[in-house]
């Protein structure tokens, strides 16, 4: 059993483990476990990557697994990563371990929560994975489906209203997806050799240009509509407002990932000439996410709005980013993707816990809470802090490795396009603080939340994993940047031929 | 002529010898144990089903009126599994009290429609074609009518007989002319002398149109709704999936063997009747609250899906066809499955009804959501394969917009399918359907129907093999 195959295999064990077992009690140890195994998994799949690339090996993927399924179509199951998805992988590890712990007191219908979850986080993982389109597609649906069930039993407020609104939204993306696919696969061969779906093949081939601006939009907005960008967006803030704790987590954390990491392993990767002439038009609806979703955020009142908006708007800048289609502005992209992961799941977490302690998630009706619940509330002011790029969280690094990038190319438009986005910096400082001041500072408004518990053991191991992650990657992004830039040169040897900034 | 040659009519001719059977059981069985008629006619049936893998033959007989190729016993077999699905469903709604009295004459009926429909598939000539279509229907109107006690019953089989007469005509006509401007009714002679003048294209439009029928294309769907809401469930379940199936094989086969030289045409009208139907299909899905109209509305606009794989005129296409259907008779009659039990425990139909589902029968709920999912084509299930595969099949040949129109209808039928899975797991209720257990012949069927969608999407096998066996233009 290959190494990366098992990312799929013991999730689908804890399901099979968890579905078994009769007592409730035991669904959840089982879970963690299951999940820390995965995590234990992601780690060492990070030291045995770093080692092979140490030793000198300098293939584009490695531990790369291919087993022919359909013969007459040229599908494969084909396996394989690089620094890119390993970094990425790591930050699904975490978040699910850490979304685990979040949901430790859900009681109704247990089994069929925690199975729905870690089948989400399959979907997830699968993707990460791929590197067949077909295999790819497959893992990106069955990451779909169980959010509706998760939102629409377990969520708050609208959820049957959210739920399918997001899955209906999201299939659409994958709708555009499929014929986008199918565009490609059908083009993967101008030579006249056999069709394939194997994502490092067809990167050798040049698919015909017409072909390309057809079907680049097409999976672009397919993958888009997962990462949040403008019109499509509009799933998300009710979605994850619906949503229950660790769904937001997972998906304000992974899933909306998978649209940014898709557009640029799909979208880019196979169609960089397209995606050179058609980038304005994205980059102008991607700087609109990223502006509008930091004004949405000043709007609301109500916390995981708040959160929802602040996640469009971050993951409106990966896009950006992308598309931008250098090395440091692509490099900036991934960091981005990990840093806002895990920030926006921290971030989700602690709201989960406060809602469980004040049944309220309108900021009004809280007040001075740093007195009452400090542990808490000092994570909650580093999570702000990260989200609003102070220096020596993740959130900095990102966005400041985004903005170079971004800034390198030396025509007005982007000029003009990168500060209007490094004005969301500001916007994004505005609603943080403001929530912090008003959320925590202070004295206590409501005198029934004067005699609130602080965390408890399940919630400090959540968040704690989660802010050590993004101090980590804030001190110390070397690491981190360096898995990321080596792997990005096959990307970036394509564009370069095309466009020198 | 030998008995050898003649035993190319395998299939036929065991069908017929079960009808025979059956009938000479009915009149010497002793009346007290007249339920295990049932148990002898699903054994005879299965022996079949299994005889019909056995390697036979291929050949021509009557003078190349009946054809038999390896493609038309791949129908044929996937066919025959569907009917033992639906015979092994119908057993408990046949020991009720009101059909105690008539449970051969039921298997009697059945296998008399699929010998019809058997015939049309291996057709070679449009007489045989025609023959065969009408001892499919015949029976089937019969079927639709079997309540007695019901009025939606009866209305169900009059609408059948007089719309599928009127079709039948139509259809007559259309071959009347094709006969007239080629002087032949022989498919292969009829593929050479066929030409694009407008008698020719009209006596085909005519000849689409008694088919279309069969089918439930828009905008020859009419009959849909009605017959299948007042017909049993067990007759729509078959009316849905094997009726439409059969018409959809001898469709593909005779338009890429006898219209060959025509394709820019009915490509044309493929795409604006699939186009219609799969929109129109989902449309009027999301009004229905009656299951039985529900899967009704839903199954037009399978039927448009499935369209797809016509369009392109390659094997590709056939493949995708044939192998969908085999994935849309283990869905569809997944979800006839447990909408039957749960209509032969409580009579209850309605999608109210199925509210807080989850919380008494867990288990069907579960099979539900696998087949309607299945049917909407979310993967890993069976009809992601199956939708994906005739999606790339029109690709193939450039017809992305329609591709595009497709995907988009399968959001639409997304939401109509999550209605039922919200009824079952989100809303509450306060009178839920009462957990009840189902006898064994309904968890047997219901039990292949799961294995059947979880598995034929992962093993390859079984697509390789469908794709041997198909042809293109």
């Amino acid at each position: 059993m290959d190494i990366l195959s098992l990312f799929v295999v013991i999730p689908v064990l804890t399901i099979t483990a968890i579905l078994l077992l009769k007592d409730t009690r035991q669904v959840r140890l089982v879970s963690a476990f299951g999940m820390g195994l995965q995590l234990l998994m992601a780690a060492s799949l990070v030291f045995l990557y770093l080692t092979a690339r140490h030793a000198g090996n300098t293939d584009e993927m490695l531990f790369i697994k291919d087993y022919l399924w359909f013969k007459s179509l040229n599908i494969h199951y084909a396996v394989g990563v690089d620094g890119i998805s390993v970094a990425m992988i790591s930050l699904t590890s975490l978040v699910v371990f850490a979304g685990i712990f979040a949901s430790w007191e859900v009681e109704y219908l247990r089994k069929e929560f925690f199975v729905s979850l870690i089948l989400l986080a399959t979907g997830v993982f699968g993707f990460f994975i791929s590197i067949d389109l077909f295999t790819m597609f497959l893992f990106y649906e069955l990451a779909v489906i169980p959010m509706y069930l998760l939102i629409g039993i377990w969520g708050t407020g609208p959820k049957e209203y959210s739920a399918m609104k997001l899955t209906l939204m999201l299939m659409g993306g994958s709708a555009l997806l499929l014929v986008g696919l199918l565009g490609i696969y059908f083009n993967s061969s101008p030579n006249a050799n056999q069709l394939t779906f194997n994502i490092l093949e067809i990167s050798k081939v040049v698919i015909p240009l017409p072909a390309q601006r057809l079907f680049f939009p097409l999976t672009f907005v397919g993958f888009g509509v997962l990462g949040a960008l403008f019109p499509f967006h509009t799933w998300s803030p009710d979605g994850h407002a619906s949503a229950p704790t660790a769904v937001s987590m997972l998906h304000a954390g992974v899933l909306m990932k998978l649209g940014g990491y898709g557009a640029f392993r799909v979208a880019i990767f196979l169609m960089p000439e397209a995606a050179h002439e058609l980038s304005w038009i994205f980059i102008i609806l991607t700087s609109i996410s990223v502006v509008y979703g930091a004004f949405g955020a000043i709007a609301q009142k109500d916390l995981k709005y708040i959160n929802a908006y602040s996640s469009v708007s971050h993951c409106g800048l990966v896009l950006f980013a992308v598309l931008m289609m250098n090395q440091t502005a692509m490099n900036g992209a991934i960091i981005q993707m990990i840093s806002h992961g895990l920030m926006t799941a921290l971030f989700f977490a602690l709201i989960g816990m406060l809602y469980g302690r004040t049944h309220t998630r309108m900021i009004n009706e809280m007040g001075g809470l740093m007195k009452v619940i400090p542990f808490l509330s000092v994570c909650y002011v580093i999570a702000g802090l990260a989200s609003l790029g102070l220096p020596g969280l993740s959130g900095f690094v990102a966005e400041m490795t985004i903005f170079v990038g971004a800034f390198q190319h030396p025509e007005l438009f982007y000029r003009i396009v990168t500060i209007l986005a490094v004005s969301s910096i500001v916007i994004t400082a505005v609603y943080i603080l403001r929530v912090v001041a008003i959320l925590l500072l202070g004295p206590t408004t409501n005198e029934h939340f004067e005699h609130l518990p602080d965390a408890k053991w399940f919630e400090k191991i959540s968040v704690v994993t989660l802010i050590g992650s993004v101090a980590a990657i804030g001190l110390a992004p070397y690491w981190l940047s360096t898995m990321i830039g080596t792997s990005l040169h096959p990307v970036i040897e394509k564009i370069i031929a095309l466009n020198p900034f | 002529m030998s008995l050898g040659t003649f035993l190319i009519m395998r299939h036929e001719l065991l069908l017929i010898a079960a009808a025979l059977l059956v009938l000479i059981a009915e009149i010497f069985w002793n009346p007290d144990k007249k339920r295990s008629i049932s148990l002898f006619s699903i054994i005879l049936f299965g022996i079949i089903t299994i005889a019909g893998f056995l390697p036979s033959p291929a050949g021509s007989l009557f003078g190349g009126m009946y054809v038999s190729t390896g493609t038309t016993l791949l129908m044929k077999n996937i066919l025959n599994i569907g009917v033992l699905l639906v015979f092994i469903q119908s057993v408990t709604w046949l020991k009720k009290e009101e059909n105690s009295e008539k449970i051969s004459e039921y298997f009697l009926l059945l296998i008399s429609t699929l010998a019809g429909m058997d015939f049309m598939i291996s057709a070679g000539h449009f007489l045989m074609f025609y023959i065969g279509i009408e001892l499919a229907t015949i029976p089937i109107a019969a079927l639709a009518a079997y309540d007695r006690y019901k009025n939606k019953s009866a209305e169900a089989g009059i609408k059948l007989i007089l719309s599928s007469a009127l079709s039948s005509g139509i259809l007559l006509y259309g071959l009347s002319m094709i006969y007239g401007t080629t002087g032949t009714l022989y498919f292969s002679e009829v593929a050479t002398h066929f030409g694009n003048t407008n008698l020719q294209i009209l006596g085909f439009i005519f000849f689409f149109a008694g088919m279309a029928f069969k089918i439930s294309i828009v905008p020859f769907h009419l009959w849909t709704a009605d017959v299948y809401e007042g017909s049993p469930v067990n007759i729509t379940s078959y009316l849905s999936v094997i009726s439409k199936g059969a018409a959809l094989f001898i469709l593909i086969i005779i338009l890429f063997t006898v219209f060959p030289i025509i394709i820019a045409t009915w490509q044309k009208t493929i795409f604006v009747t699939s186009v219609l139907t799969m929109t129109i299909g989902n449309l009027f899905a999301i009004r229905q609250q009656n299951l039985k109209r529900f899967l009704a509305f839903s199954s037009i606009s399978q039927a448009g899906y499935i369209l797809l794989g016509f369009i392109g005129g390659n094997q590709l296409g056939m493949a995708s066809v044939i192998y969908y259907v085999l994935v849309y008779i283990f869905s569809n009659l997944g979800a006839f499955g447990v909408v039957i039990a749960i209509s032969n425990a409580t009579g209850k139909e309605n999608m109210d009804d199925y509210n807080g589902l989850y919380h008494t029968n867990p288990k069907l709920s579960l099979i539900m959501t696998l087949a309607l999912f299945s049917l909407a084509g979310i993967p890993p299930v069976a009809g992601f394969f199956g939708k994906f595969f005739l999606f790339t099949a029109a690709a193939q040949k450039g017809f992305y917009l329609l591709v595009l129109i497709a995907v988009l209808n399968t959001i639409i039928s997304l939401f109509y399918y999550l209605l039922i899975v919200k009824a079952m797991f989100i809303n509450k209720s306060e009178m839920p359907i009462e957990k009840f257990r189902s006898d064994f012949p309904t968890r047997f069927a219901l039990g292949i129907c799961v294995a059947g969608i979880v598995a034929t999407g992962f093993a390859s096998i079984i697509f390789e093999v469908i794709k041997n066996l198909s042809f293109g233009v």
